[in-house]
Formats: C-alpha cells, sequence, structure tokens
C-alpha cells in the first residue's frame, strides 16, 4: 500500500541466468514428485485420493511425466531467454494437457458423483514454469506493445484451451456449467465495484492530490484522515458503512428507489473509493512534486498562466506517477471487491463464499482464479501504459 | 507531532481495552442501531478472548515473515545473491498482485479449515512488504558509508550488523507496519475459513443482520490497526534518532 514509484528500467541482459532459472526448475520437478497430480473423490465436498503425475492416463502419464522433467531441464540450459520463455509456455500447456486427459481417463469409469480436481503437483509445476517464463520476457525487455501482443496470445490460447471441452471432466469445469449464470454476474458485478469505485476516486483524489501539493495546510488534513481508512480492515469498513447507511434509507425511505441501502453495493462502492483515495492523492502529490523546478520556473517565464502550466507542462510530466496510483489502487480493488460479497455487493467474492460455506474448494477456485486473473490482466495493462508514457519522455 | 502520536496511541488503546473488556459500557450506543429485544454484545466467545486470538494469529504469522522476508532481503542484496533480484522482485510484485482473500481461499484446501490456512496466507502475505521495504533499506544505505566503513577494516559481516542493518532499520520497520496491519484486516477474513479472532463477530453480525455486532467487531479491529499503526510509528522514529 502507499506510495510507489514506477518501476525502474533495467538494462536487458541477454546472459543465461543459470542459478535463477534452477529457482524454478528444481521446485518444479520436486513438486511433481512428491505432490499429487490430480485428486480422485467420491464426491464433490470429501477430500480424495491423490493421483501421481505418472499414474495419469494410459500412456499420457509416463510420457507426459518425461516431457515435463526435459521442459523443466530446458528452461535451466536454454540459451536464450526468448528460448526460456517459450518452453516455460510450454510447460504450462503441456502440465494442463496431461491434466485435462487424466481427468477424463479418471472421469471415464467413475461414479455418477465422482469428482476429478487439479493437486498441489499441478499447480506448482504450472505456477514455477509460468514464473520461469515471465522471468525470461522480463529479461527480454520487450517494448508495451511486444508485451500486450504476447499477454494477449497467452490469453486467447488459454481462452481456447478452456473451450475446446479437453477439461471437461475437471470438477473446476463442473462447477463453472453448474454456476454459469453466477459466474457471469460476478464478473459484471466485480466489474461494477471496481470501475465504478475508480470513477469517483479519481473525481475526488486528483483534485484533492493537487490541493495537498500546493497547500500545506490541507497536506496536513488530508493525509492523516486517509491513512486511518487506509488502516481500517476491509470486513470492519463495509460493516461499518453499512449502519449509516442503513439509518440513511429508514430516514429517507426514496433513496431505496435509486438502489442505495444498507447492504449491497451501495456500501461496497463507498467502501472501495474511500480505500482509492489515499493512493491516488499520495501519488499525485509525488507526482507533481517530482516534477522540477527550474521548467516550472521555465513555464512561468515563457508567460504560461497558472491553469496552462498545470494542464501543459505538470500535469504530463505528473502522469507516470499519477498512472502508477490508479494501477496500485485497480489492483487492490480487484481483490478488496472480493470481501464485498460478505455484504451483499456481488463480485466473484459471492462464488468464494458460497464455495467456503459448501466446503466446495473448486467452487472457491472459480471464483478466485478469476480474481487473479483481473489483477494480472489490470497490472499488465497498466504497467504498459505507464511505460509507454516513460519511453516517450525525451 | 509526536506527542499527538502518542495522545493517539494511548486514546485508541483506552477505548479498546474498554470495548474489549467492558463491552456493556457501550450498550446504550449499540441499543440506537437495533430493534429493541436484539442482543447488543456478542457474548459466545469473550471479546477479549478473541482480541487475544486475533493478536496471536498475526503475531505468529508475522514473526515468520519478518524472518524469512529479512534474510531474503539481505540475501539478494549482497553480491553473490544479486543474481535472484529480478527473481525476487518479480515473485514479490506477482505476490501483491493476489488478493488476500485468495491466498486464503487457496491455501484452505491444501490444509483445511481453521488456524492453519490463515497463518499460511498471513505469514505468506505478509512477507511482501517486509520484503520489498529490506532491499529498498539496504539499497538505500549510502554509498560513502559503506566505503567508510570497509576502509576502517570492518569486516563483511560487521558491515551488515553494524552500518547497513542500523542504517535500514527505519525502512525495514516501516515495512514491517504495512504488513501487520494488512494482517490484521486479513486475519478477519481468516473468520471466514474457521480461524479464531474478531472477524466472528463481524461475520456473526452480518449473517444475523445484527449491525450492534458488526460495529463492535468492526470497531475493535479498526482499533487494533490504529493502535498497532501509531506504536509502530512512533518506532520507527525512535529507529530514525
Amino acid at each position: 500500500m502507499g506510495i510507489s514509484v514506477p518501476l525502474q528500467r533495467r538494462a536487458g541482459s541477454g546472459a543465461p541466468f543459470s542459478h535463477a532459472a534452477l529457482v524454478y526448475a528444481v521446485p518444479c520437478v520436486l513438486a511433481l514428485l512428491a505432490l499429487p497430480f490430480l485428486s480422485f473423490r467420491p464426491n464433490r465436498i470429501v477430500s480424495g485420493e491423490g493421483v501421481q503425475v505418472w499414474d495419469v492416463a494410459e500412456g499420457w502419464g509416463l510420457v507426459g511425466t518425461a516431457a515435463l522433467f526435459v521442459l523443466a531441464g530446458a528452461t535451466v540450459l536454454a540459451g536464450r531467454q526468448a528460448a526460456r520463455a517459450l518452453l516455460g509456455f510450454l510447460g504450462v500447456a503441456l502440465a494442463m494437457a496431461v491434466a485435462g486427459a487424466g481427468a477424463k481417463d479418471l472421469m471415464a469409469d467413475a461414479p455418477q458423483f465422482a469428482r476429478v480436481s487439479l493437486g498441489g503437483g499441478f499447480w506448482l509445476s504450472c505456477a514455477f514454469f509460468a514464473l520461469a517464463a515471465a522471468d525470461a520476457l522480463m529479461r527480454l525487455d520487450l517494448r508495451p506493445l511486444v508485451r500486450l501482443a504476447v499477454a494477449g496470445f497467452v490469453a486467447a490460447a488459454l481462452a481456447a484451451a478452456l473451450a475446446s471441452g479437453w477439461f471437461d471432466s475437471l470438477s473446476l469445469m463442473q462447477e463453472y456449467r453448474a454456476n454459469a449464470d453466477t459466474f457471469a454476474a460476478a464478473f459484471r458485478g466485480h466489474l461494477i465495484l471496481v470501475g465504478g469505485s475508480l470513477l469517483p476516486a479519481l473525481a475526488i483524489g486528483l483534485p484533492l492530490g493537487w490541493l495537498c501539493h500546493v497547500s500545506s495546510r490541507a497536506r496536513a488534513v488530508a493525509v492523516p484522515i486517509l491513512n486511518i481508512l487506509q488502516t481500517t480492515p476491509s470486513i470492519a469498513m463495509f460493516g461499518l458503512l453499512m449502519i449509516p447507511l442503513a439509518a440513511l434509507v429508514a430516514a429517507i425511505p426514496e433513496l431505496r428507489r435509486f438502489g442505495i441501502a444498507g447492504i449491497g453495493v451501495t456500501p461496497a462502492l463507498i467502501a472501495l473509493t474511500l480505500y482509492s483515495l489515499l493512493p491516488v492523492v499520495a501519488n499525485t502529490m509525488a507526482g507533481f512534486r517530482a516534477v522540477p523546478v527550474e521548467t516550472r520556473e521555465a513555464g512561468r517565464a515563457m508567460g504560461m498562466t497558472r491553469w496552462t502550466l498545470l494542464r501543459q507542462v505538470e500535469l504530463p510530466l505528473a502522469a507516470p506517477v499519477i498512472l502508477t496510483g490508479v494501477r496500485i489502487v485497480v489492483v487492490q480493488n480487484i481483490g478488496l471487491a472480493a470481501v464485498a460479497a460478505l455484504i451483499g455487493g456481488g463480485g466473484f467474492g459471492t462464488l468464494v463464499f458460497r464455495g467456503m460455506g459448501q466446503t466446495a474448494m473448486d467452487l472457491v477456485l472459480l471464483g478466485t482464479l478469476p480474481i487473479i486473473a483481473m489483477a494480472i490482466v489490470a497490472t499488465i495493462l497498466f504497467d504498459a501504459a505507464i511505460d509507454t508514457m516513460q519511453r516517450r519522455r525525451p | 507531532m509526536r506527542r499527538g502520536r502518542l495522545i493517539g496511541l494511548a486514546v485508541a488503546l483506552a477505548l479498546f481495552l474498554a470495548l474489549a473488556l467492558q463491552p456493556g459500557l457501550f450498550t446504550p450506543l449499540l441499543s440506537l442501531l437495533v430493534e429493541p429485544g436484539t442482543p447488543l454484545v456478542y457474548t459466545r466467545q469473550s471479546l477479549i478472548a478473541l482480541a487475544v486470538w486475533h493478536i496471536a494469529v498475526v503475531a505468529s504469522a508475522e514473526a515468520v515473515a519478518v524472518i524469512v522476508a529479512v534474510a531474503l532481503g539481505i540475501l539478494v542484496t549482497r553480491e553473490k545473491g544479486a543474481e535472484f533480484m529480478t527473481l525476487a522482485r518479480m515473485t514479490s510484485n506477482l505476490g501483491q498482485t493476489f488478493p488476500p482473500i485468495a491466498v486464503l481461499a487457496m491455501t484452505v484446501p491444501l490444509v483445511g479449515f481453521g488456524f492453519q490456512p490463515t497463518f499460511i496466507a498471513l505469514a505468506a502475505y505478509g512477507l511482501l512488504p517486509v520484503f520489498e521495504n529490506t532491499v529498498a533499506g539496504l539499497r538505500g544505505v549510502p554509498a560513502t558509508t559503506l566505503e567508510a566503513a570497509r576502509g576502517m577494516g570492518m569486516s563483511k559481516r560487521a558491515i551488515l550488523m553494524q552500518v547497513e542493518l542500523p542504517l535500514a532499520a527505519p525502512v525495514i520497520l516501516a515495512g514491517i507496519r504495512i504488513s501487520t496491519i494488512i494482517n490484521i484486516g486479513t486475519a478477519t477474513i481468516g473468520s471466514t475459513v474457521g480461524a479464531k479472532g474478531l472477524g466472528e463477530v463481524i461475520i456473526a453480525g452480518l449473517q444475523a443482520g445484527n449491525a450492534a455486532y458488526v460495529l463492535q467487531g468492526a470497531m475493535l479491529v479498526a482499533l487494533m490497526a490504529v493502535c498497532f499503526d501509531l506504536a509502530f510509528r512512533s518506532l520507527e522514529r525512535r529507529a530514525f534518532a
């Protein structure tokens, strides 16, 4: 939380990362050896028995295991970062393919309510392959547009894979099919919470940040208050906001017509907006403060008015830092919005908490994975935008 | 500024203790929130016991997080560990994008409900701010200072223990503060997976539509966070001096 500076550009190094690559490859192999790849359960809520990766589906298991080990080793030995990235992505794809095939095989002659879930071996090996790929991409130091293209390609490949039906025997996909409507509503709800809190946060935070930049008195009042707001735990904030809103609605019942209520979307949006203020204000202040005094004076000497100076000089120079604040807020709110479900605010938290209530872990995952995906997508998009802005600068 | 902070801390702490030990004092306030006849004070567990549990789970997770994060931070800022810098940075950045509730939800399938998932999630999530700040603090030590220490013939170990760590201490402490505050909040969510703590009161209130429960739980958690925040901030000040 708090202020963050934009990512520093690192010089791209083409050198192999020998030792560092081992940090991905070794745990990846260990996870595959030690942890079950899939788990077979008699029904949806009981814990099941693990299936090791070499035991899954006739043929797939042994060949798949060997290929995964080879890929893990290759990421260490690869001479070029691009090759390493490709190998990492191949590793993820192969692990997914093996899991899909294994699930299909296990479910072929299973009783009606049986389920096949993904195990720790699958998740960890996928995570380490993905990390190896991400690490390699980062060291390649790609241009923002190329980075977006790579991300778009990976997303498209993932979507195509999920749509292909290869994974339909997995419990996760069964949960999706059973909850497709809720899933769509949760996605909409989540977007509404994140987007709906961002706009007011910017409308209040940007002017407030500028005010705090020019007036030390405003800063002395606003910053401690925002600090306390940021300190309040999310559940507490959601809970506390219910009370005045419920009282307000009780006093003025007409408000109900506009969808304002003690529980639901309204308190969630207000809470998320309040949480967004500190990062926006802090980064706006930091952005303006970083504008060199000489630049400002040069502008003034050219006869610029205060407004022109702000619009044409200060704001463009402060923009990357301000945008970093916006990125922090969006990523933070994507996570916090999940908690909103506790007060009926909707979003993917609905699936998470319903899953916890039913001890159906795949339903929890169905709610959790899109949250993480959204956070990663937001990070990639914002980083590309911030990077573009910084590169444009002389 | 310092005096203001101490007064703030005293007030917050007094309110916290009063609410945790003598919730009865607050019934006139709480009765304004709910229909007459609804229970006002959470009685399934004593509030102070829940508060102690809450602090215990946060503190134990934080201890693990701090030890691991500071060790890693030292490792990647040494010459030999420099290679792991990109890796550590990236993992840490990625970790920040994981919402706490997601970390919590994903630990449950591995270890079951109760204390453990909360402990693991808090420890994992608490690592990141401490690590980031340890690296930032150690990197912020001026090169000239290090040069001077080397010139005095100090060993690498002595430089680390007597120069670098003391100079980085305020920044590291700030990291521990941020991570503790986040974790006090996250531990509240831990109650949804069966960990004992103050979240229990809030969630019971949300489920029963009892605003009095929600308010006392939320107040206790918020006050606890404010107390720790202020206490850490005065410690940071002291570490500067």
